[in-house]
């Protein structure tokens, strides 16, 4: 008896280590990532979620105004996160090591000009006013 | 590590950390733990994980950190100080919603949800009859009954409570009412045709500590209500809320004999339970009530130990009982935030003894609901689904004077209700449901929503939907059996008292423009919607002596269009008009007719007027409501000997409502108001009064105010 609860707790352990083993190489289906986007108003956050939800693969995409943090859930097996960047990139957001590029940039609202120092004090304005 | 659950000593896996500014950054394992490259320039390390709040930490040499990370608390979002309005539309929903709060609430003197609607254009308040004064509500031109009433989505007023069910709601109850014109939603039954409203009720969570309400009106109505909220533990929190409303004296401004507002009595208790664990996702509330409700009604000098059951005097009683529970589960995926589960449960147990005079009616109705619903999405958030389970059980058991009526009814359903939204401009619900029905057959209930947004600001929205609905003929209209008419029923071997199920189909068009002129805020609205009957339990009375109720053989059309315009003023002067336009018609045997006792239009405007609001929240608060009836077709009385004889159409009147509010601080306010500022009153609301046992008394003949002026006074205070 004491033989067979030792080859079963064997095959046990030995699936449990198997399974992790799995859960680490394996792509996970809902994988949380979070990332810095540029960006500075409720018109970015729009563009922003959109472009990221639109890659194939990004189930889920919430844009902070104040953190600048984008928050995504996504298939690892369908989206690569690269491509989430780049998409988002390519509507005109700068993300870390995807500059937007000056074209895509130029097609964003005058007042989502994130690089320009004047608007971006005008809408902290804004957020102060709400705050209050 | 997390900052609420440190003693488990298990970290939060899977959190994201890196250097600010590059992309270097690692993800913590499962216990919690993480190892990320370092180099001298890199100085601030960002922590960050969905559901909790981001930290950015300070490093300065190589020693190990340890470091908790806070649960990012939904409520505590950044707070907007521009006003909400009073009354939401939204450019965003795809049906054309709208949501009432509590500060459009309180502009009234709403002592119960009936009342809660009279400073909305959208829905029609009108009285039952000319005894008990009751308020019925309607939209698009369409009774209660064809409206699907919930509490808490869960559907509430129906069958046995269609009457009263409305007034047994107390107004501070009410902490928002959402109001869907046309098709609904699947999700909740296939009962909705000209609409959905749905009342959310104050929270143990949110509500204040302690309320306290007392009102007083002139014509003898006194109301209390105390609602007493508590934590129990860091996650259970309970609502005691209690209601009493009392009419003890007698008034008969009229001269006619009989009293114009009913004696009446209730007590109405609710206990609730509000269970949050937003760590693991679950959220649950178990309600308990119960209510009392007591009427008399009838001739100034009625006794009921007299003169009840005989002809001494003419009298009406109508006592109800009321239990309800209701269980709601709820559990969001803590990994995945779009998916949920949840569980509503309800049970009702409703019993009203009531006689008219000689009519004795009685009715009880023991109710099970329950629903099972499923939301996730498809491929990402734009394209969410529900989709469930649903079983209902109705029993009733009626008696209408020495006829017994019992019926069982169960329906078991499905449904699956896809949504779709591009977060731009255009976006879609539709949804289908199967029901199977032991009364009603097996039968497909399909409701689509569309919106889209040509520009900014402006949305047009479209819906079409079928409803289908056992009518309870005698519950429903129960004004009837305060006259002499004969009941008249013509059976075709139906199901429902031998008539077939109502059917109908709803289509709606609305456009709404919100826009700044000269600088203040403003929205136009315009709305138009037909609901055409496929089947209809008519209900006839054109024959003065009698009432029919027979399906209806023809057609049977409601079209209602609306013009509605708010706009502010200037600084906390807001305006609010509507115009409405209705052309209701039905098939009768007689040949087709207008509906009776309906307005062919009706205008509305609504000014309030705040002053800004103080330090501690001391502020006036101004409100009139002004409304112009149009014409209303009277039911046919042309048999009738002379004297009670009506002419064909009523006159159209005005009325004017009105009420100021003195907040003197958060916790303490009194208000005062007139309502029907004008005096309008119906000449002889009562027919053949002076014989009520004879053959012509008919008291249900109502189309404008019974009781004149009348002045109340109230005072709230609430503890924090």
């Amino acid at each position: 008896m004491k033989k067979v609860i030792f080859i079963f707790s064997l095959f046990f352990i030995g699936f449990s280590a198997q399974a992790q083993e799995i859960k680490t190489v394996k792509k996970k289906k809902n994988a949380k990532v979070a990332f810095k986007v540029d960006g500075i108003c409720g018109m970015c956050k729009k563009r922003i979620e959109i472009a990221a939800l639109k890659t194939k693969g990004v189930k889920f995409a919430i844009w902070d105004v104040k953190t600048h943090q984008i928050n995504l859930i996504l298939d690892e097996r369908k989206a690569s996160l690269n491509t989430v960047k780049q998409n988002i990139a390519n509507v005109g957001h700068d993300v870390e090591n995807f500059i937007a590029t000056d074209e895509a940039y130029s097609s964003v609202h005058p007042c989502c000009k994130y690089r320009d120092s004047e608007i971006m004090l005008d809408h902290e304005g804004e957020l102060k006013k709400k705050k209050n | 590590m997390d900052q609420e659950n440190p003693k488990d000593n298990l970290g939060v896996a899977g959190a994201t950390v890196n250097w600010l500014n590059t992309n270097i950054g690692t993800i913590t394992n499962e216990k919690g733990w993480f190892t990320i490259p370092f180099k001298k320039e890199y100085k601030k390390l960002v922590i960050s994980y969905i559901g909790y709040k981001t930290d950015t930490l300070i490093i300065r040499d190589l020693t190990p950190i340890h470091h908790f990370i806070t649960i990012q608390n939904e409520l505590k979002g950044i707070t907007i100080r521009s006003k909400r309005d009073a009354v939401q539309k939204s450019l965003f929903a795809t049906a054309n919603t709208f949501t009432v709060n509590n500060d459009e609430l309180l502009k009234a003197a709403c002592c119960n949800l009936a009342e809660s609607f009279e400073t909305n254009p959208s829905i029609d308040v009108s009285f039952s009859d000319a005894l008990t004064g009751t308020r019925q509500i309607q939209m698009l031109g369409l009774k209660s009954p064809y409206l699907q009433i919930m509490q808490e989505n869960i559907p509430s007023i129906r069958g046995a409570a269609q009457a009263f069910g409305l007034t047994f709601t107390p107004g501070t109850w009410v902490e928002s009412i959402q109001i869907t014109k046309g098709a609904g939603s699947v999700v909740n039954g296939f009962e909705s045709i000209s609409g959905q409203i749905n009342a959310e009720l104050v929270k143990p969570f949110s509500d204040n500590k302690f309320f306290l309400n007392t009102y007083s009106s002139l014509n003898g109505r006194l109301e209390l209500n105390t609602h007493f909220n508590r934590r129990v533990s860091e996650k259970w929190q309970s609502g005691l809320y209690i209601h009493g409303n009392y009419r003890g004296e007698k008034f008969d401004k009229n001269k006619d004999n009989f009293i114009d507002v009913p004696l009446a009595n209730q007590i109405n208790v609710m206990n609730r339970w509000q269970y949050t664990d937003a760590q693991n996702g679950w959220v649950s509330f178990i309600n308990i009530r119960f209510l009392n409700d007591e009427k008399q009604t009838g001739e100034i000098n009625f006794n009921p130990t007299l003169d009840k059951g005989n002809t001494d005097s003419w009298g009406s009683e109508i006592d109800t009982k009321r239990f309800e529970t209701s269980l709601k589960l709820g559990y969001v995926f803590p990994e995945i935030p779009y998916q949920s589960v949840g569980l509503q449960l309800a049970y009702s147990n409703h019993r009203q003894d009531s006689y008219f005079g000689l009519n004795v009616y009685d009715i009880k109705h023991e109710s099970l609901y329950s629903n099972l619903l499923f939301n996730s999405i498809i491929g990402d958030t734009r394209s969410k689904f529900k989709t469930g389970i649903n079983f209902t059980y109705d029993k009733y058991n009626e008696l209408v004077n020495t006829t017994n009526y019992k019926r069982k009814e169960n329906s078991l359903g499905i449904f699956f209700e896809y949504a779709f939204d591009n977060l731009e401009d255009f976006s879609l619900t539709a949804g289908v449901r199967v029901d199977t029905h032991n009364l009603l057959g097996t039968f497909i209930t399909p409701r689509l929503h569309l919106r889209y947004a040509p520009w900014e600001n402006g949305v047009f929205r479209a819906s079409a939907g079928r409803g289908k609905r056992s009518a309870n003929i005698f519950a429903e209209n129960q004004q009837l059996f305060a006259s002499s008419r004969k009941i008249d029923i013509d059976a075709v071997d139906g199901n429902i008292y031998g008539l077939n199920p109502e059917i109908a189909w709803n289509y709606g068009v609305s456009y709404l423009q919100k826009f700044n002129l000269f600088n203040k805020k403003g929205d136009i609205t315009f709305d138009f919607y037909r609901t055409d009957f496929s089947n209809q339990v008519v209900v006839d009375w054109e024959n003065p002596q009698a009432v029919s109720f027979y399906n209806l053989n023809g057609k049977s059309i409601a079209n209602n269009f609306q013009l509605e315009l708010n706009y502010e003023l200037a600084k906390n002067l807001n305006l609010r008009t509507a115009f409405k336009y209705f052309d209701i018609s039905t098939d009768y045997k007689t040949g087709k007719l207008q509906k009776p006792l309906q307005p062919n239009n009706r205008f509305f405007a609504n000014i309030s007027y705040e002053t800004a609001t103080k330090d501690n929240g001391a502020q006036w608060k101004l409100d009139f409501t002004f409304n112009n009836i149009g014409e209303q077709r009277l039911p046919d009385t042309a048999t009738n000997p002379t004297q009670y004889q009506l002419p064909i159409n009523s006159e159209r009147y005005s009325l004017l409502n009105s009420q100021i509010t003195k907040v003197f601080s958060n916790t303490f306010e009194i208000y005062a108001g007139v309502e029907n500022f004008t005096n309008v009153q119906q000449v002889n609301p009562i027919l053949g009064s002076e014989n009520p046992f004879g053959p012509n008394f008919d008291s249900t003949i109502v189309y404008s105010p019974i009781f004149g002026r009348a002045i109340y006074a109230g005072l709230r205070f609430k503890i924090k």
